[in-house]
């Protein structure tokens, strides 16, 4: 018998192993930047760094507040830092997060993993759905949630790239691969994944790949989807949106959160100002997750791409009122 | 083990209980670490470690000094108990399917879609948790904030609260004692499992606690070190506790994380979020003296 347990999520093409990977791939090459952790490198994906940069990585045990407001303190002497938790321990902090770093203006980058149902099993307490609408409300904070291993590991580089504090989302459960090497990841940019024009789904972190599994399905009843990939919630992308908008008449937004200040509440706000379209809104409906496995929570919750193709049929039919 | 701990005046008290007694809630223990490793056998993942280092002390608990049972867990003066260490749900539901507080189908439906058995307490699914927990130090809080309620009504209800040594590293932990002890919550006990480890590693490594026992006598808390495997000391400090005035007590609980399963005994990386193969629930089932007809019920469970 194996007396070693089995670590379970830690599957290599977990986007919290993407991210641990490419931030031990590219610190040679930032040496300004440190990592701190709050006793869950294993779980974060930063044991990578810690394996590889020993002396770069501040071990402060069981403490997310005094942790993310120290962050704010390593940063004022010109370091980098990238503080890791769980999301739901970020929203524990986030007070520390506005003042010590966003509003003292600090170079931080706050990397959260197990954000939204994706968690599973450890239940409700520990699925932070409103996490996103949180950070996007605090001033000069950029908020990002990437799709895959590929734009993760691009994510990453351009964070430590950019000047100011970012909230950025990994994932604990495996993701599916869907960018190559080609893809281009920037901070503020949506990208068109797939042409259409009868509706626009746009989508983030979990969500992109179920939104153009719901884009193959509409497709068979002959209604053609644009599937926008937003990994910048804030800054959002307004111009690809209006476009999106103009050019589609109607809209779907899905992401693994609350339906309420996330990715939603980020492309209506930027719709009722530019080019108003019937939107719909896929995500958790303001209620708080349970245990279960990610794909049962997705199903149960109506994250999948049936629901986000039959929440396009809604909005295309509101599109038709309308007219 | 810490070489300047003072087990306090504990020995004097320990003949008082008598040995039935003593058997009985050592076989609590060993059904709630059974259950315990079988019910994260079916879920494919939780923490054992933390579960089985605390069964002695949850088995005194329901099985003797909260005087719980299923004609009062409702009454308003009641005591309560607050697992502030949530990721140790499993002992909490096997402790509560061993006292017949839940039944044993529950209790090993940890974990899954729809279960009330939640992969952290949660008291809209099961009250008698009295709180949700999950979160490191806000369960220990939500005792405070139980006694002084408790009191405030004059009610002679106690609280008892578990944490985890890790647990202790959360800033919140030490306002709370500060609170504790600045109200004089006598009517609150909080009992720490001191583990040595957490998620990562030791705690030594990742946050040293140490010195533990003067960190809570300065703040003004009644502070007893136990050895929390074993039975009779546990219930002499709960007696100490109960007898107590204008103190809260915190009883710090030497114990080995993985406790009863040798091969997971005193090893960070059995902490959690593990999957369990058939063959390591098996042997561990055996180390915890499961029979072959426990041994089926336990393991094909549906
Ligand atoms: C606020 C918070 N931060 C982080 C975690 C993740 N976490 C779960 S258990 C654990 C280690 C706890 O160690 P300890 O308190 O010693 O528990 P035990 O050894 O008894 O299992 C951590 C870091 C958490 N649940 N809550
Ligand atoms: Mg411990």
């Amino acid at each position: 018998m194996s007396a070693s347990p089995q670590l379970i999520g830690s599957s290599g093409d977990s986007l919290r192993e993407a991210f641990g990977k490419a931030l031990s791939a590219c610190a040679n090459d930032y040496p300004n930047v440190v990592v701190l952790d709050a006793d869950i490198a294993g779980g974060t994906g930063v044991h990578h760094f810690r394996k590889s940069h020993p002396d770069r990585f501040f071990q402060f045990g069981i403490a997310e507040q005094n942790m993310m407001a120290a962050a704010g303190g390593m940063a004022a002497t010109g370091l980098i830092p990238v503080v890791t938790t769980f999301a739901v321990f970020c929203l524990r902090a986030i007070e520390q997060a506005r003042l010590s770093i966003a509003y003292a203006k600090r170079n931080v980058k706050i990397v959260a993993s197990h954000p939204g149902l994706d968690v599973g099993p450890d239940g409700g307490s520990a699925q932070a759905l409103e996490d996103l609408a949180a950070f996007r409300a605090i001033p000069g904070m950029t908020v990002i949630s990437p799709a895959d291993a590929e734009e993760m590991a691009q994510a990453t580089r351009a964070v430590l790239d950019f000047d100011g504090p970012v909230y950025m989302r990994t994932g604990r459960s495996g993701s599916k691969r869907l960018f190559g090497p080609d893809h281009k990841f920037e901070i503020g940019k949506g990208q068109v994944l797939c042409n259409g024009n009868d509706v626009t789904l746009v989508a983030c972190g979990v969500e992109v790949a179920r939104a153009l599994e719901a884009a193959d399905l509409l497709a068979k009843d002959g209604i053609a989807a644009r599937v926008i990939n937003m990994p910048t919630i804030k800054p959002i992308d307004t111009a690809l949106l209006a476009i999106a908008s103009k050019e589609t008449g109607c809209m779907v937004t899905a992401e693994d959160h609350n339906i309420y200040g996330g990715l939603g509440g980020a492309v209506a706000e930027a719709l009722a100002q530019t080019t108003p379209c019937p939107i719909e809104f896929v995500g958790v409906r303001d209620v708080f997750g349970q245990s279960g496995e990610p794909d049962e929570l997705a199903e149960h919750y109506k994250l999948t791409a049936p629901y986000i193709a039959e929440a396009a049929r809604r909005a295309i039919a509101r599109k038709k009122k309308n007219k | 083990m810490n070489a300047n701990i003072q087990l306090s005046q504990l020995s004097a008290n320990l003949a008082a209980q008598d040995d039935d007694d003593i058997d009985r809630l050592a076989a609590h223990a060993r059904e709630i670490r059974r259950l315990s490793v079988a019910a994260i056998y079916h879920a494919t993942s939780g923490h054992p470690g933390g579960s089985l280092s605390c069964a002695d002390i949850l088995s005194v608990l329901y099985g003797q000094e909260l005087a719980l049972d299923a004609s009062n867990v409702a009454s308003p003066d009641r005591n309560r108990f607050v697992l502030s260490k949530g990721h140790a749900a499993p002992a909490l539901y096997a402790t509560w399917a061993s006292f017949g507080l839940m039944d044993r189908k529950t209790a090993l439906s940890l974990r899954k879609l729809g279960s009330i058995a939640q992969g952290h307490p949660h008291v809209l699914d099961t009250p008698l948790a009295e709180t949700s927990t999950g979160s490191l130090g806000q369960g220990f809080s939500t005792a405070i904030g139980m006694a002084l309620g408790l009191r405030h009504q004059r009610k002679a209800a106690r609280v008892y609260t578990l944490l985890g040594d890790g647990e202790m590293q959360e800033g919140e932990v030490w306002e709370g004692a500060m609170c504790g002890a600045h109200h004089k919550l006598s009517n609150l006990c909080a009992i720490i499992d001191y583990n040595k480890l957490q998620s990562d590693d030791r705690n030594e490594a990742i946050m040293g606690l140490e010195p533990l026992a003067q960190k809570w006598r300065a703040f003004g808390w009644h502070t007893l070190e136990i050895l929390g495997h074993e039975i009779p000391a546990i219930t002499a400090a709960f007696d100490e506790a109960r007898a107590i005035n204008w103190r809260p007590t915190v009883i710090i609980a030497h114990t080995i994380k993985g406790r009863g399963v040798p091969y997971m005994e005193d090893q960070p990386l059995w902490h959690g979020s593990v999957k369990l193969t058939r063959e390591q629930t098996e042997t561990a089932l055996l180390s915890l003296g499961t029979s072959a007809i426990e041994m089926k019920e336990l393991l094909d469970v549906r």
